[in-house]
C-alpha cells in the first residue's frame, strides 16, 4: 500500500513531517509505520511546539531525586522516602464521554505513579467548565466527577483536594487535570528502561482491542461539530484491573527481578517499547502475534496504536523470569513474554516472524520534530487591560446590568458564585478518607496526607486562574505556583516541588503560542523564586472548539512537608476571642477578580501585582509560624479577597463569627467602589491566620523579624459576620445565613436532576 | 488477641484495618489472603472494605465463593466473632452469614462523609463496651450502602433487637427514611449496622477503622475495637469459651433478584 496525501493528512503529519520520516527510514514507510511515526510525532507525545519552551523551566535542586523525563517526578522527603507525582490532562476524552474520559484520565496518572514503585496515596483534581447554569455543564460536570470517583474509589486511594472554576471559555471544552502522589522507599524507584540485550519484554494487563485507537492523535486536534464521532478513541477504565496491576506491580518490585517498568498510556504499545528503549539506549523486538488480544482480526497497525487501558510493559532480568511470572499469576494476571530486548537502537515489529515495521527509536523520540512556533501579542489584549473605575463606578459605562453598590449583597454573591462556593456537592463523591492518612479533609484548604511510620505529612495543593491568565498569560502563571505553594504553606507545609499541566488552544496561532511562551516564562520565575522546581508534568494543546480558543490556563501542583504531622493548620478560625491578623497588604486590586466577573459582569483589567520576594517571605513566615504552634488557622485571601477568606474562615465551624475594621483603599472617585476593592480585590501574597491572644506579641514580632507587613484587623467570636471599612460597618451578615448561601450554591444546580 | 483481616484482590481498607489494630491498639493482625482457606489461627476476623472482585456484578456477589469464606463461615457457626465493614458487610450479605440486601444510595451517588449512628444493642461482641443510645461520629464511603429487607424481615430483626446501629441527627434522633437527611443512603429503618441471630457475626457500613486517631479528625470508631479487645479479656476472665451463641441464624439465601 503507498502512502497517499489523503492517508498522510488523515494521521496528522505535515508533508514537510513526512519527508522527514522518508529520510529517516531511506524508503517509504509501509501503513503500519506510518502510525507509529503519527503517534510518537503527535503533539502530546513529542511535544514538538513546546519543548524549546519548557527547556527554560527550572528542574534542579537539592530534594530533587527524579527531573522530567521518566513517568513521573520524585522529591527527597527525608527518612529515606521519596513523594513521587505528577499532574496530567484528559480534557479531550472527558468532552467526547465524561465518565470515561474522566476515569481513565486518573486511571493513567495512577499507573505513571505506580510505575516508578511508589504507593499511590492521593488524587486531586482540577477542574474547569462552562457556566454551571448553561445547557449541558450540570451533566458534564456529573460525568466527570462520576467517573473520577468511579476509578479512585474502587482502586483506593483518597481524592483529597482540588479545584474548580466555571468560565464561559471552557464551554466547549472543559479540562479535567488529575494529580497523584505516591511514596517510595528511595533505593526502591524504578525507572521505565529496557536495556541488556535478550532480556525479555513482558505484557501484562488488560487485553489489547480496537478501543483508543489514535487516541493521542485525537488530543491534537482542535474540536468541531464531528468531534462526538471520535467516541470511538475513548477508552473505557477497568479499575479493579488496575487495583491487580498496581498489587502486582509493587510485589515484583520487591522480587529485584525487574530491569524496567513502563505503563501503555497514550500511544499505547507504540510509545511504551519506544520509549524504555531510548531510555534504556537499546533497541527493543515484540512480536504483536503474542499480545493478548479482546478480538479477533487485529491488524499489527492496530495493535501498535491501540490505547486500550490498564496495560503494563516489563522487562525482566535474565533467568528471573519466574519469579515475575509467579508473582502475576497469584493476582490472576497473566504476563506474557512479547519480545526482547536488542543492542541496534531500533524498534522492530514482528507478525507471526515476519517483519512488519522497522524503525530507529531515535526517529521517533530524540529526533522527533520540534518546532520554534512564531508568536505574537494577541489583539484582545489591549482593550481587555482597558479598566476605568472612574467610569465604571459612575455608572454610566455600558456594561453595568448587575452593579450593586451594596457590599452586603456583594459578598453573599460572591460566596455563591460556584468557583467560591463550597464543593461539598462534589468532593463528597469522592472517597477522601481511605488509606486512613488524609488529616486535612477537603475543603479546609490544601489536601495534607500523613506518612504512617514517621512523623511527617505531606501537603498538596494544586491551583491556576484561566481569567488571570487571559489577562496577563506571565503573571497569570506567577500567580498559580504562588497560590498552590501559598496553600500548602497556609497548612504549614515548606514546599518543596512542582508540577505543571499547561492547557492551552492551537500553538499554531501566534496568539496561542505568545500565550504559552508568556505562561513558561512565568512559572519558570515563580518557581525559582519559591524554591519548587518542577519534576514533571503535562502539556494539553489545541484545546479549542470552533476556533475559539479555552482561556490560557497552567495549573500547578506543588507539593510540600510537614515535619510534624500534628501540627497540620487548616483554614478554620478556632476559638472565639483569637486575633486575626493579616499578612500582607492589600492594594485593593480588581483586575481580573472574581467581584468584577460576578457584581459588575466584567472580566478586564491586569491581574494582581505579585512581588516573588514578598511572597517567599510570607510563606517562610506562615511555616515557621505554625512549626511553632503559634498560629491556629491560616487561609490565603484569592478569589473574592480579604472578605471571602475572612468568611470561608467561619464556615464548617458551627456558626462562630468574627468581626474585622480595615482601612479603605482609594482606587477610584467613588466610595461604594473603594470600600469594594478593599473587601474584594485579590492583591497577592496575604494570609489570614488566626492567633490566642497569648501568642498576638510573638507573632507580630516574627512577622516583622522576616519583614512582612502584619496587621490585627479584627477578633473572633459571636455568630455574626461583621466587616467594616474606615469605620463604617458595611457587612453584617449571620454566619449561618452566610453559610448557607455557600454550601448550597453548587448542589442546587443538581438538585433537579436526581431522581 | 489475634485479628485476621481477610483481603480480597479489590479490598482496599485492608491496610486500614491492620495498622488499626497493630498501631492504635497494639494487638496482633494477619493478612488473610482470599485464596487460602487459612484462618491463621484468628480470634476475630474482619473482612474489610473495598470493592473485593471489582464488584462489577452485585457487590460482594464474587467473594462469597473465594476459598476462605467457607473458612469464615466455620467460623462464625462456631461462635467466632466476624466483623463485616462496608463492602465485607455487603459480603456477608451476599454469604447469606447476615440477612437483607444492599441497594444504591437514595441518591444514585457514592458518598463519603461522617455521619452519626445510635448503638441500638450492647449484646453483641462489637458495641459491648458502648453504652446504649451512645452517638458515635464515623465516617461513611460507600455507592450501595442503602439497606434493604422486605416487612417480615424487618420485622423480625427489629424483634430480635438485630438492628446494630442507626443512622441518626447528631443528638440521636431516627428521623423519617425518604427525607431524612441524617440517613446518608436512604436505608430502611436508618439501619447502618445489623448482626446475625446468634450476635457474633456484624455487619456495619460505616468504618470504624477511619476513626481511631485524633489526627484524622475523631476517635469515635475505638469503641468497635475497644468493644472486641473488652469481649475477649471479659472472656478470659470468665475462663468461658469466647462465644456469645450458638449459630441459630437460619441458612439464609440472599435476597433474591436485588
Amino acid at each position: 500500500m503507498t502512502i497517499d496525501p489523503e492517508i498522510r493528512e488523515r494521521h496528522g503529519l505535515k508533508p514537510d513531517e513526512y519527508e522527514r520520516i522518508v529520510s529517516f527510514l531511506g524508503r517509504e514507510p509501509n501503513l503500519t509505520e506510518l502510525g507509529i511515526f503519527s503517534v510518537m510525532w503527535s503533539e502530546h507525545c513529542s511535544y514538538k511546539s513546546s519543548r524549546v519552551h519548557l527547556r527554560t523551566l527550572p528542574t534542579n535542586g537539592p530534594q530533587v531525586l527524579q527531573g522530567p523525563g521518566e513517568n513521573a517526578g520524585a522529591i527527597d522527603i527525608g527518612e529515606g522516602l521519596a513523594a513521587v507525582f505528577k499532574i496530567e490532562s484528559h480534557n479531550h476524552p472527558s468532552f467526547i464521554e465524561p465518565y470515561q474520559g474522566a476515569a481513565t484520565g486518573v486511571g493513567g496518572i495512577i499507573r505513571d505513579i505506580f510505575t516508578m514503585g511508589a504507593r499511590p496515596i492521593a488524587l486531586l483534581n482540577s477542574l474547569r467548565f462552562g457556566p454551571l447554569e448553561a445547557p449541558g455543564t450540570a451533566r458534564l460536570v456529573e460525568g466527570v466527577v462520576a467517573g473520577i470517583a468511579g476509578y479512585g474509589n474502587s482502586i483506593g486511594i483518597p481524592t483529597v483536594g482540588g479545584e474548580i472554576a466555571f468560565e464561559p471559555s471552557y464551554a466547549g471544552n472543559p479540562l479535567v487535570n488529575v494529580f497523584c502522589l505516591g511514596i517510595a522507599r528511595q533505593p526502591d524507584l524504578v525507572k521505565g528502561i529496557a536495556s541488556g540485550a535478550g532480556n525479555a519484554v513482558y505484557y501484562v494487563g488488560a487485553k489489547t482491542g480496537r478501543d483508543g485507537i489514535h487516541g493521542a492523535t485525537m488530543a491534537s486536534a482542535e474540536f468541531d461539530e464531528k468531534s462526538a464521532e471520535k467516541r470511538p478513541a475513548v477508552q473505557v477504565g477497568d479499575p479493579f484491573m488496575e487495583k491487580l496491576l498496581l498489587e502486582a506491580c509493587l510485589e515484583v518490585m520487591q522480587t529485584g527481578a525487574l530491569i524496567g517498568l513502563q505503563d501503555m498510556g497514550a500511544a499505547g504499545l507504540t510509545c511504551s517499547t519506544t520509549e524504555m528503549g531510548s531510555r534504556g539506549g537499546a533497541g527493543v523486538e515484540i512480536d504483536v502475534s503474542l499480545v493478548p488480544q479482546r478480538e479477533a482480526g487485529m491488524t499489527p497497525y492496530e495493535i501498535m496504536l491501540s490505547e486500550s487501558q490498564e496495560r503494563m510493559l516489563l522487562v525482566a532480568k535474565r533467568g528471573r523470569e519466574a519469579e515475575i511470572e509467579r508473582v502475576f499469576e497469584k493476582w490472576d494476571l497473566h504476563a506474557v513474554k512479547i519480545g526482547e530486548v536488542t543492542h541496534d537502537g531500533m524498534l522492530r515489529v514482528k507478525d507471526r516472524g515476519r517483519v512488519v515495521a522497522e524503525v530507529p527509536n531515535r526517529a521517533l523520540t530524540d529526533d522527533a520534530p520540534v518546532y520554534r512556533r512564531p508568536f505574537s501579542e494577541p489583539e484582545y489584549l489591549r482593550e481587555a487591560h482597558d479598566l476605568d473605575l472612574d467610569v465604571l463606578g459612575s455608572g454610566l459605562a455600558p456594561v453595568l446590568p448587575r452593579v450593586s453598590t451594596d457590599q452586603n449583597r456583594a459578598l453573599l454573591a460572591l460566596l455563591a458564585s460556584p468557583t467560591v462556593a463550597s464543593k461539598r456537592w462534589i468532593y463528597r463523591q469522592y472517597d477522601h478518607m481511605v488509606r486512613t492518612n488524609t488529616i486535612n479533609l477537603p475543603g479546609l484548604g490544601a489536601g495534607v496526607i500523613r506518612i504512617k511510620g514517621t512523623e511527617r505529612a505531606l501537603a498538596m495543593s494544586v491551583d491556576g486562574n484561566g481569567r488571570y491568565c487571559y489577562l496577563d498569560p506571565c503573571r497569570g502563571a506567577m500567580l498559580a505556583v504562588a497560590e498552590a505553594a501559598r496553600n500548602v504553606a497556609c497548612a504549614g507545609a515548606r514546599p518543596l516541588g512542582a508540577t505543571n499541566c499547561l492547557n492551552f488552544g492551537n500553538p499554531e496561532r501566534p496568539e496561542i503560542m505568545w500565550q504559552f511562551a508568556s505562561a513558561v516564562e512565568g512559572l519558570g520565575r515563580a518557581c525559582r523564586a519559591l524554591g519548587v522546581p518542577i519534576t514533571g508534568g503535562n502539556v494539553s494543546l489545541y484545546n479549542e472548539t470552533d476556533g475559539k480558543a479555552i482561556y490560557p490556563t497552567p495549573v500547578v501542583g506543588v507539593v510540600g512537608l510537614l515535619e510534624q504531622a500534628n501540627r497540620v493548620v487548616s483554614r478554620r478560625f478556632q476559638g472565639s476571642g483569637d486575633a486575626i491578623v493579616l499578612f500582607g497588604d492589600g492594594h485593593g486590586e480588581l483586575g481580573g477578580s472574581e467581584y468584577l466577573k460576578v457584581v459588575c459582569n466584567l472580566v478586564r483589567g491586569v491581574p494582581p501585582s505579585v512581588d516573588l520576594v514578598a511572597e517567599r517571605a510570607l510563606q517562610d513566615l506562615i511555616v515557621a509560624l505554625s512549626d511553632d504552634s503559634l498560629i491556629r488557622s491560616a487561609h490565603d485571601c484569592s478569589d473574592g479577597g480579604l472578605a471571602v477568606a475572612v468568611s470561608e474562615c467561619c464556615f464548617d465551624r458551627g456558626g462562630m463569627g468574627a468581626e474585622i475594621s480595615i482601612a479603605g483603599t482609594r482606587v477610584s472617585n467613588h466610595d461604594w467602589l473603594n470600600d469594594a476593592a478593599a473587601l474584594f480585590g485579590e492583591s497577592a501574597s496575604r494570609v489570614v491566620v488566626s492567633v490566642t491572644p497569648d501568642a498576638l506579641a510573638s507573632v507580630l514580632e516574627r512577622a516583622a523579624v522576616m519583614k512582612v507587613p502584619a496587621r490585627v484587623i479584627g477578633q473572633t467570636g459571636g455568630n455574626r459576620l461583621r466587616m467594616a471599612v474606615d469605620g463604617r460597618m458595611v457587612i453584617e451578615h449571620s454566619v449561618d445565613d452566610a453559610e448557607r448561601m455557600w454550601s448550597t450554591a453548587v448542589g442546587q444546580y443538581f438538585a433537579r436532576r436526581v431522581a | 488477641m489475634r485479628f485476621g483481616v481477610v483481603v480480597f484482590p479489590g479490598s482496599n481498607c485492608d491496610e486500614d484495618a491492620v495498622h488499626a489494630v497493630r498501631h492504635v491498639f497494639t494487638q496482633e493482625a494477619d493478612y488473610l489472603w482470599h485464596k487460602d482457606p487459612d484462618l491463621k489461627g484468628a480470634d476475630v476476623v474482619i473482612l474489610p472494605g473495598g470493592f473485593a472482585h471489582g464488584d462489577y456484578l452485585r457487590v460482594g456477589a464474587m467473594a462469597r465463593f473465594s476459598p476462605i469464606m467457607a473458612a469464615v463461615r466455620a467460623f462464625a457457626d462456631r461462635g467466632g466473632p466476624v466483623l463485616g465493614i462496608c463492602n465485607g458487610f455487603q459480603i456477608l450479605l451476599e454469604a447469606g452469614m447476615l440477612r437483607g440486601a444492599m441497594l444504591r444510595n437514595r441518591t444514585l451517588k457514592y458518598r463519603c462523609e461522617h455521619v452519626h449512628l445510635r448503638v441500638e444493642v450492647t449484646d453483641t461482641p462489637f458495641t459491648c463496651a458502648v453504652r446504649a443510645g451512645q452517638v458515635l461520629r464515623i465516617p461513611i464511603g460507600h455507592g450501595e450502602g442503602n439497606y434493604y429487607a422486605p416487612p417480615e424481615e424487618l420485622e423480625r430483626l427489629e424483634t430480635n433487637r438485630q438492628v446494630v446501629l442507626r443512622y441518626t441527627d447528631p443528638t440521636g434522633r431516627v428521623g423519617d427514611d425518604s427525607t431524612d437527611e441524617w440517613n446518608p443512603n436512604g436505608s430502611v429503618h436508618a439501619i447502618a449496622a445489623v448482626c446475625n441471630a446468634a450476635r457474633n457475626v456484624v455487619g456495619m457500613m460505616p468504618h470504624p477503622e477511619r476513626a481511631c486517631e485524633p489526627l484524622l479528625g475523631g476517635e469515635d470508631g475505638r469503641a468497635i475495637f475497644e468493644s472486641i479487645i473488652e469481649w475477649f479479656r471479659a472472656a478470659e476472665r470468665s475462663t468461658l469459651p469466647p462465644a456469645v451463641g450458638q449459630a441459630t441464624e437460619p441458612a439464609g439465601e440472599p435476597v433474591a433478584g436485588l
